[in-house]
């Protein structure tokens, strides 16, 4: 593997003495009830980690059985309503039970308190809750499924989903209104900690952009999942009770729902997104050696991310039959937001620009990450002009566009940030060489199954059909190949960080000579992160102090 | 506030630290007043997410009774305003004992403390009863929405005994969604208030055993946010539902 290493940045302890700390949070208590009653966010994060890869290997499958039924323009895997299920499933369990928790949940709870240099997150009990919840709300989805399924997509969109399905909605409505719970408790748990646990000298513009990007997600956490919980709840007592809020036979509206949806749904966007955000501004500042370029605009970006975010929900529902002054609002809204979007990529490349890069995984995936958050980004102006969303809406467009923002964005950010803090986490490395394929195979699979998704979406293919004209097959076939190449980029690394918990070489503290608290603490930390508590006296991102450091210290491992 | 220099009562021991190990002081937090603010501010997050849940059903009214005013009219002046007022009074009262109740604990007298909690609990049980009345009295004109809805009271009031204009069935219909947003809205409240009244229990309980006699009052005060939302969000309701389209001295 060193020869792997070669001309990185990697900084390993030497091999033949290197131990992992006799201490730390994994070994410091046994048994698996110490695990299920715990109160330290690092264990509550792994547990989140392991439960949301198992979710999203179930939302995946379903995606794989959606991409085979699509393998050919007839309807022969599974019948129409079999193939709604599918999607509803896929789109449920990636949305709320993957996407939503997945940054956040993990890497957040494991190394916001660190960063600010707090001994936890400031409510250890309803962070626990809060796992427990997603837990709940994870089980009634799969319950959902396992009774039959539902079918309404993971839009619920009414009056479908409260006069026109016989399947589990309400099943499925509760177990997102429970696992709501679970995000509001993690959020209001961020912001309570950011604003009243940052250690002596951690003024607000010294903290890593990673907790400022959690914060906007916190904030839109917080705002935007009770508006849901309550929509889901009369989406409920509509079908159990009749009682006409969104019917219109009884006067009821069913845009309302909508409305009343998308106001959460389109900020669950950014709640998605802004926390990869976060850790793309880590990967990319540590492996270029440079401040990130214009840290007040990338962090107020987040914030006015979070700000515009709440402002364009109606670009939902542009055919849905709104005013169209208020379309024209909505479109203009959703123009800003762009900006701040666009902000940080320009921020991230100015930090590259003239920066020592070097290519670890965490950077390959951040790279991905960039490419493949600005088509998503841009392919999104064109769904908020008003005239290209009347062709592209409720087409393949949308699913293109949508995935290149989650899946290309999100999900590679995710992995940047696993395998980033994986040597903090386990306090072990991964093998280089098969990342680095992994990461690869991402992207390229990535690509080749949604590039033609774009293109089969501006031919008019519409979306959420089991069958399809003929002439689109050699662009699907291309899908459906590409989806493979892509579950086997993300087998991968489950396999090999699997292997690593047990063979990794040894990290020690700072394999990656960054400069964020955590990485001057022990891999894995102790319970109580510090022994003593830090006094932050420098700014994040500080190469020059990193280097003082490490000129006095002297290092022993073991 | 004034609960926050506790440690000064104990000079000797604050002599010894910057901060003093109390019972109730958690580990994570640096001091004990790290530890108040913290919940104190996560406490009226919390109510934020409460705003935020109550809204989407405000958004609802706000809606509806624009576009059906005379049904919504119609149908308020069905609600009793005499029942309404006496619960907004009986409702201040419990926020007034709850506020007392916190009072008490700053200045650590037991006794009051645990007479002002189990008041905040009867007055909210007194609300709920009264509420109960309320929503028996509309199951019995099938007043409740879903199948058994019945309008006639609104197309023929004269029928009743009502004097008001007869509204056309179409727009009578529309009632529905009145009382829908009626039941949904105070229902909701009234589970808020049930939730509360099994915390005031355990907190009743806590205090006799004079958890909060000693400085450590941050329960008390954060119950205390929560239920004076709770008194805040019907101070709301009562003139939405019960005062749309009254006119007394006519």
């Amino acid at each position: 593997m060193s020869a792997a290493i070669g001309n990185t940045i990697v900084s390993l302890p030497d091999q033949s003495t290197a131990q992992i700390p006799k201490r730390n949070y994994i070994n410091n208590e046994h048994g698996l009830l110490s695990w299920l009653l715990t109160g330290d966010h690092k264990r509550i994060a792994i547990l989140y980690l392991i439960s949301i890869t198992f979710f999203f290997f179930i939302g995946g499958a379903f995606a794989g059985l959606i991409r085979l039924e699509l393998l050919t323009p007839q309807p022969d895997l599974v019948a129409a309503d079999t193939y709604n299920k599918f999607f509803t499933m896929h789109g449920v369990i990636m949305v709320f039970l993957f996407l939503v928790p997945s940054v956040p949940a993990t890497l957040g709870n494991f190394l916001i308190p660190i960063m600010l240099g707090a001994k936890d997150l400031a409510f250890p009990k309803i962070n626990l809750l809060s796992w427990y919840l997603y837990l709940a709300g994870g089980g009634l989805t799969l319950g959902a499924l396992v009774l039959g399924g539902v079918d309404t997509g993971w839009t619920f969109t009414t009056p479908l989903s409260t006069h026109y399905l016989n399947t589990h909605v309400i099943t499925a409505a509760t177990a997102i209104f429970i696992a709501g719970f679970s995000s509001i408790f993690t959020g209001l748990n961020f912001i309570v900690t950011i604003h009243r646990m940052r250690c002596p000298g951690m003024t607000w513009f010294r903290m890593p952009l990673f907790v400022w990007s959690h914060y906007a997600a916190s904030l839109l956490m917080v705002l935007g999942t009770p508006v849901l919980a309550i929509t889901l709840v009369l989406v409920a007592l509509e079908r159990l009770f009749g009682i006409g809020v969104f019917d219109p036979a009884k006067g009821g509206d069913p845009l309302l729902f909508q409305h009343l949806f998308w106001f959460y749904s389109h900020p669950a966007v950014y709640i998605m997104i802004l926390p990869g955000m976060g850790v793309i501004s880590e990967v990319i500042s540590t492996f270029s050696r440079k401040r990130v370029f214009g840290y007040t605009a990338v962090a107020f970006s987040s914030v006015a991310i979070a700000l515009f975010g709440f402002f364009v929900w109606e670009h939902h529902m542009f055919i849905m039959g709104v005013s169209n002054y208020s379309a024209l609002v909505f479109s203009l809204l959703t123009m800003l937001v762009a900006v701040p979007s666009a902000i940080k990529i320009f921020n991230w490349a100015f930090t590259l620009q003239k920066g020592s890069i070097t290519f670890e995984t965490p950077m390959l995936y951040a790279f991905g990450f960039m490419g493949l958050f600005t088509i998503g980004g841009l392919t999104g102006v064109f769904l908020g002009s008003l005239g290209m969303d009347i062709h592209l809406t409720e087409t393949y467009f949308i699913v293109a566009h949508f995935h290149f923002v989650m899946v290309g964005g999100m999900l590679m950010a995710f992995l940047a940030g696993v395998h980033f803090w994986w040597p903090k986490m386990t306090g072990r490395m991964y093998p280089e060489s098969l990342s680095k394929l992994a990461a690869v195979t991402t992207f390229i699979g990535f690509n080749l199954t949604f590039l033609p998704q774009f293109i089969l979406g501006y031919l008019g293919m519409p979306r959420r059909y089991h069958a399809y004209p003929a002439e689109f097959q050699v662009l699907n076939v291309l899908s459906t190949a590409g989806a493979t190449v892509l579950g086997v980029g993300y087998m991968l690394p489950m396999l090999y960080l699997a292997w690593s918990l047990k063979y990794g070489a040894i990290a020690g503290n700072n394999p990656w000579q960054a400069t964020g608290l955590e990485w001057q603490i022990q891999s894995p930390p102790l319970t109580e992160n510090f022994i003593e508590i830090p006094i932050m006296d420098h700014e994040a991102y500080d190469y020059e102090w990193l280097e003082n450091k490490t000129k006095k210290e002297v290092t022993t491992v073991g | 506030m004034d609960s926050a220099l506790a440690t000064t009562d104990h000079a000797d021991v604050h002599a010894e630290h910057d901060h003093v190990a109390l019972p109730q002081h958690r580990h994570h937090f640096e001091t004990e007043e790290q530890q108040r603010e913290a919940g104190s501010f996560g406490m009226w997050l919390f109510l934020l997410t409460e705003i935020m849940f109550f809204g989407g059903l405000f958004f609802a009214y706000l809606l509806y009774r624009n576009w059906y005013y005379p049904a919504f009219a119609a149908a308020s002046n069905q609600l009793s305003v005499p029942l309404g007022a006496f619960n907004t009074v009986v409702l201040i009262s419990s926020g007034f004992c709850m506020a007392v109740g916190v009072w008490a604990a700053e200045v650590r007298r037991k006794s009051l403390l645990v007479v002002m909690l189990v008041l905040t609990t009867f007055f909210g049980l007194i609300f709920l009863g009264v509420k109960y009345d309320e929503y028996h009295e509309k199951y019995e004109l099938h007043h409740i929405p879903g199948d058994s809805f019945n309008i006639s009271m609104f197309t023929n009031p004269a029928g009743y005994g009502i004097k008001e204009e007869p509204l056309a069935p179409d727009m009578a219909q529309k009632t529905q969604i009145f009382f829908f947003l009626y039941f949904a809205m105070t229902g909701m409240h009234a589970v808020h208030m049930i939730i509360g009244i099994v915390l005031l229990f355990w907190l009743t309980w806590r205090a006799h055993r004079g958890d909060f006699s000693s400085g450590y009052v941050a329960p008390i005060e954060n119950f205390g946010l929560y239920w004076h939302f709770v008194d805040i969000v019907w101070l709301f309701l009562f003139p939405l539902l019960y005062l749309i389209n009254r006119h007394p001295l006519h």
